[in-house]
């Protein structure tokens, strides 16, 4: 008897402990779905759940969660979502890999969504769940990090890759005084966007302008922290001469900054950063390691994937190159990209210097 | 005769087969690589690794009672996190009131770990299994998914583990707080109760129930111990990198489990030394450091840090069975 | 003494029932029930057969590396490189076709280095007893995705997807049912058909109960965990083949941590990691109930960081509330007395 009721007991408790779970985190969801229904609520049914026939729910998926730079995109395409009056879904993986986002994918085409924006971590491996999701209506867009041009309509680019690579190869002969020794410092060695952007760095590299500047070597820190700085530590001991690292990774140049100063070397870094991580080592003279660096603003970008998925879905572009549309951000048009598909360039890197850093460290 | 004895005794010994393969380890990379035995380059590797090599200290406690903790990486993060949102949000907080919340909120966690594996009898690797993602998730949700940046840490915090005062000016700071917990723990565990207790309850729990040992309350504090040095870790991993971000140390359980292994602890409870497991944590730092310095090609960088762990574990079977047949020929005789 | 056992074989008779309905296997299924009437709540988009079809391909590929760890840890034993295994061996399909050779042959090619990693983790544990089968493991399991690595650098191999019938593995479907799911479900079958019904499975319980007692009893210890290794390796490939299915191109840091929720959907299954217990059905259930749960999360769109809270607390407390019972029972009993 006792041991019915405790067994019962124990069940109830079980179940109490997944409601609980599962409420409290359901809240948290709903929490932004509803808040973006207000403006929209007179219209349509306005149930705590999207009912099923409600299209029009606009999805992102970013790279992965607890990093700040995906959290300010996701952050981008919300406002720009609330402001249009727009159901959406934000997802982060749990971990950056393709396969998370699969899951995520297939979640979102069970639920019926209009649309998916998507940050991707492998460009070739979401292809199959890509297409699957086009085959059911879903129109698709590459935000930040492209995937392969099958698997998209048009892929949102945060600047040109020629233009990142371009700039970043003048500040390094800047830096660099001209002529001398340096080394790149990436994330992951399979990142999509790291590695078009040190093949653009080439590229420009083979100019005669550059032709004094030896990359010595590309090191990946896999967007650790403690890896990133073991990475720069060799460098440092590796090439005494070595006169700049560029880092053209968020974590990278953060932990490559922090070793340089507490190495206490000369080495000079640029890159792309976050300034409000940036903050404490961006200035010119010997004691801060990087006297300027670049990043566009994440958070328009994220407002710009959200234009350009309801553009995508009200039909006013398709992707096609030469498709153009207007939105809160300015005008904007649909062009060849290098892959072979199409892209949308949202502009050009803008450059964080001591003089402004003061006033932008707070707002991403 | 009594030299000639210890000599046999040190080179037979599983702590000299690692002083060996560490030598070895060492000349190898010298000769690649000329800057690796410099003053600068060890102080670095260290500085580093001590969040490791402490942390491998409780690692060996849990071990020794047969247990395993996974969840300390994320034990560490949420410890760490939480400190450094209180400091980033009372920039007033004095450099130890820092490490103290950190190594409280630790133990507390550590204690949930230590309870729930002793008095609900949840098998270790299942339980830390557990811990590992529900703190992992906490550390998120307590920051919100940010990150604490460099300009929000507190600049005495972030100068501790650059700076030199703990030993006036001798050694790094991160480098002292290593030799402090590894002198405490040699001696806790050699000439302490408590240290014999670790030691019985992972030798034969039964037979240490029976003589009175408190089992469950050895494990509780052995797990409480691990989320204190994970929580030290944290501070230690705030003010070396400057920053809290919600996956630090992900992965980081593996590298002190591999160290403390390495360093002769047996999985199966029971058996291991402080000094053993500091040439471990040594050997785990060196081939982190030294992987990229000798040019090895990075991406075959983790095979190798793989194939030297293999070995490495594979020697201290080698020498323990000599050892145990030399041992038997001696009974012999 | 006799007396009282004789007492207890005499009220066996009528709590037989109750036994039977406070099995581990009845408390998964009320789980398992819950779980789908609160996802079905939750989402509108749950309740559908083929919607339940296709959330079973999201967690099916991994599933198959739980069948053979159930055994693993019926053994007492433990294979943390599975998630490497099936990385480096989806690593080489893909390198395999890529160098031309046809899908079929590269399939088998994908098994057969699993089979290979597997047969080097149980060689190593075998020939060295001393050494704890997670250590081992772990070695390997750096080992193996090292290589992953150090082939394929920075690259990628892919263009799986060209082969149709090979992409179909994952995406195919017969009516509503996907071809995974088929697979799976024979699979499965035929590892909990071999645990229960054959001597092989017995033995299997006899070493994780008592090893020594085993040895005594003529049961070739060592040579079954070799046996149970491979099969994992073998395993960890099938999977790997799903995935690389699934994805039509391979990285090396794909299948990263399967090792951990294999472990978790075999512990909820009632597999103990101290060895000797676990019925099959169970980690069966136990799949489904960890799949279903986190696709109905994830259909209404939880936070992955809550995700990560709600599976750690479902793992601990499912583990500990028959734990707690029996204490709660003994206490009881002691002050009866």
């Amino acid at each position: 008897m006792k041991k019915r009721l405790l067994s019962a007991l124990l069940c109830v408790a079980m179940v109490a402990s997944l409601v609980v779970g599962c409420g409290g985190s359901k809240e948290e969801a709903a929490a932004p779905a509803e808040e973006a229904t207000e403006e929209a609520a007179p219209a349509e049914e306005a149930t705590e759940e999207a009912a099923p026939a409600n299209d029009g729910v606009y999805a992102f998926i970013s790279k992965a969660a607890g990093n700040p730079y995906n959290e300010k995109e996701a952050e981008g395409f919300q406002t720009a979502m609330d402001e249009l009056g727009l159901n959406y879904v934000i997802k982060h993986p749990e971990t950056a890999t393709a396969d998370a986002q699969i899951t995520m994918i297939n979640e979102l085409v069970a639920q019926n969504v209009s649309s998916i924006a998507i940050a991707a971590n492998d460009a070739d491996a979401l292809q199959p769940a890509l297409e699957a999701a086009m085959a059911a209506g879903i129109k698709i867009c590459s935000v930040d990090s492209s995937t392969n041009a099958a698997s998209r309509a048009v892929h949102v680019n945060q600047a040109g890759t020629a233009i990142i690579g371009q700039t970043l190869m003048d500040a390094v002969l800047d830096l660099a005084g001209g002529e001398g020794q340096w080394a790149i410092l990436s994330a992951t060695s399979t990142a999509t966007n790291q590695n078009s952007w040190i093949a653009a760095m080439k590229e420009v590299m083979e100019g005669d302008a550059y032709a004094s500047l030896e990359l010595v070597e590309v090191a990946y820190g896999d967007d650790e922290y403690q890896k990133s700085v073991d990475q720069t530590q060799a460098l440092l001991s590796n090439y005494p001469e070595l006169k700049v690292i560029c880092a053209p990774t968020t974590v990278g140049i953060m932990a490559a900054a922090k070793a340089i100063q507490d190495a206490g070397s000369s080495v000079k870094l640029t890159g792309l950063g976050l300034p409000s991580e940036m903050a404490d080592y961006i200035g010119t003279d010997d004691a801060h390691s990087c006297p300027y660096m670049y990043l566009w603003n994440p958070i328009d970008l994220g407002k710009l994937a959200a234009y350009v998925s309801v553009a995508l879905v009200d039909g006013t572009i398709t992707g096609a190159a030469g498709d153009t549309f207007t939105c809160a951000l300015g005008d904007y048009e649909v062009v060849e990209a290098a892959d072979g598909g199409t892209e949308i360039i949202a502009g050009p890197p803008f450059a964080f210097t001591p003089e402004n850093i003061e006033e932008w460290k707070t707002v991403y | 005769m009594n030299k000639k004895f210890d000599l046999k005794k040190l080179t037979s010994s599983r702590e000299m087969s690692l002083v060996i393969v560490l030598i070895v380890l060492c000349v190898f990379i010298q000769l690649r690589n000329s800057t690796f035995l410099q003053f600068g380059t060890i102080e670095a590797m260290l500085k580093n690794y001590a969040v490791m090599m402490i942390m491998a200290l409780g690692m060996m406690c849990v071990l020794l009672t047969g247990g395993i903790d996974i969840a300390i990486g994320s034990t560490l993060a949420f410890s760490g996190m939480f400190s450094a949102l209180i400091m980033r949000d009372h920039p007033g907080v004095p450099v130890i009131g820092g490490f103290l919340i950190s190594m409280v909120v630790g133990m507390v966690l550590g204690a949930v770990i230590g309870v729930v594996i002793s008095k609900g009898k949840v098998p270790p690797i299942v339980a830390t299994l557990g811990f590992m993602n529900i703190y992992r998730g906490c550390t998120y949700l307590i920051a919100d998914s940010r990150w604490v940046a460099a300009y929000q840490v507190p600049e005495g915090f972030k100068a501790f583990a650059q700076s030199y005062y703990l030993t006036g000016g001798l050694l790094n700071n991160m480098i002292t707080v290593i030799i402090i917990c590894y002198v405490i723990f040699f001696i806790a565990l050699k000439w302490t109760t408590a240290g014999r207790r670790v030691y019985a309850v992972g030798s034969n729990a039964e037979a240490a129930e029976v003589s009175g040992i408190n089992v469950d309350s050895v494990k509780i504090g052995v797990y409480s111990l691990m989320g204190l040095l994970s929580g030290l870790g944290g501070a230690l991993w705030v003010s070396l990198y400057a920053s809290a971000q919600g996956d630090m140390a992900t992965g980081l359980e593996m590298d002190v489990i591999a160290a403390c292994v390495v360093g002769g602890v047996s999985l199966n409870g029971g058996r291991g030394t402080v000094p053993g497991v500091f040439l471990g944590g040594l050997i785990m730092a060196i081939i982190g450091k030294a992987l990229p310095l000798i040019g090895v090609s990075q991406f075959w960088q983790s095979a190798i840090k793989g194939l030297i762990i293999l070995f490495a574990v594979i020697l201290n079977v080698v020498t323990q069975r000599t050892m145990d047949k030399n041992a038997l020929k001696r009974r012999e005789m | 003494m006799a007396g009282k056992s004789g007492r207890e074989i005499i009220a066996e008779q009528p709590f037989s029932w109750k036994t039977f309905f406070f099995k581990w296997e009845w408390f998964l299924v009320l789980i398992f029930i819950l779980i789908n009437i609160m996802n079905a709540n939750l989402s509108p988009y749950y309740a559908s057969v083929s919607g339940l079809f296709t959330a079973t391909n999201s967690f099916l590929e991994k599933a198959f590396i739980a069948l053979p760890m159930a055994y693993i840890l019926v053994l007492g034993d433990m294979d943390i490189s599975v998630g490497s295994i099936a990385c480096i061996s989806a690593v080489s399909l893909a390198l395999a076709y890529n160098a031309g050779i046809p899908m079929a042959a590269c399939i088998v090619v994908c098994l057969l280095v699993g089979t290979l990693c597997g047969l080097i983790n149980g060689l190593i544990m075998t020939k060295f007893t001393e050494l704890a089968p997670m250590i081992v493991t772990l070695g390997t399991q750096i080992l193996y995705r090292g290589i992953a690595e150090g082939i394929l650098g920075d690259t990628s191999s892919g263009g799986l997807t060209a082969v149709k019938w090979f992409s179909n593995l994952y995406w195919g479907k017969i009516g509503v049912v996907p071809i995974m799911f088929i697979v799976f479900i024979i699979c499965a079958c035929a590892f909990g058909f071999v645990l229960h019904k054959t001597v092989f499975g017995r033995w299997l319980y006899a070493i994780g109960s008592n090893k020594t007692a085993a040895e005594y009893a003529g049961i070739e210890v060592q040579k079954i965990r070799l046996i149970v290794f491979v099969l994992t390796g073998l395993f960890s490939a099938v999977t790997g083949v799903f995935l690389a299915a699934r994805m039509g191109s391979t990285k090396s840091d794909i299948a990263t941590s399967y090792e951990m929720e294999a472990i978790s959907m075999a512990v909820l299954g009632g597999f103990s990691t101290n060895g000797g217990k676990g019925n099959f059905i169970g980690v069966v259930l136990a799949i489904f109930i960890v799949g279903f749960l986190r696709y109905g999360l994830g259909l209404i769109n939880v936070p992955a960081q809550a995700m990560l809270v709600i599976i750690g607390l479902l793992l601990i407390i499912t583990v500990m509330a028959p734990n707690i019972k029996n204490q709660i029972q003994y206490s009881m009993k002691k002050k009866n007395k």
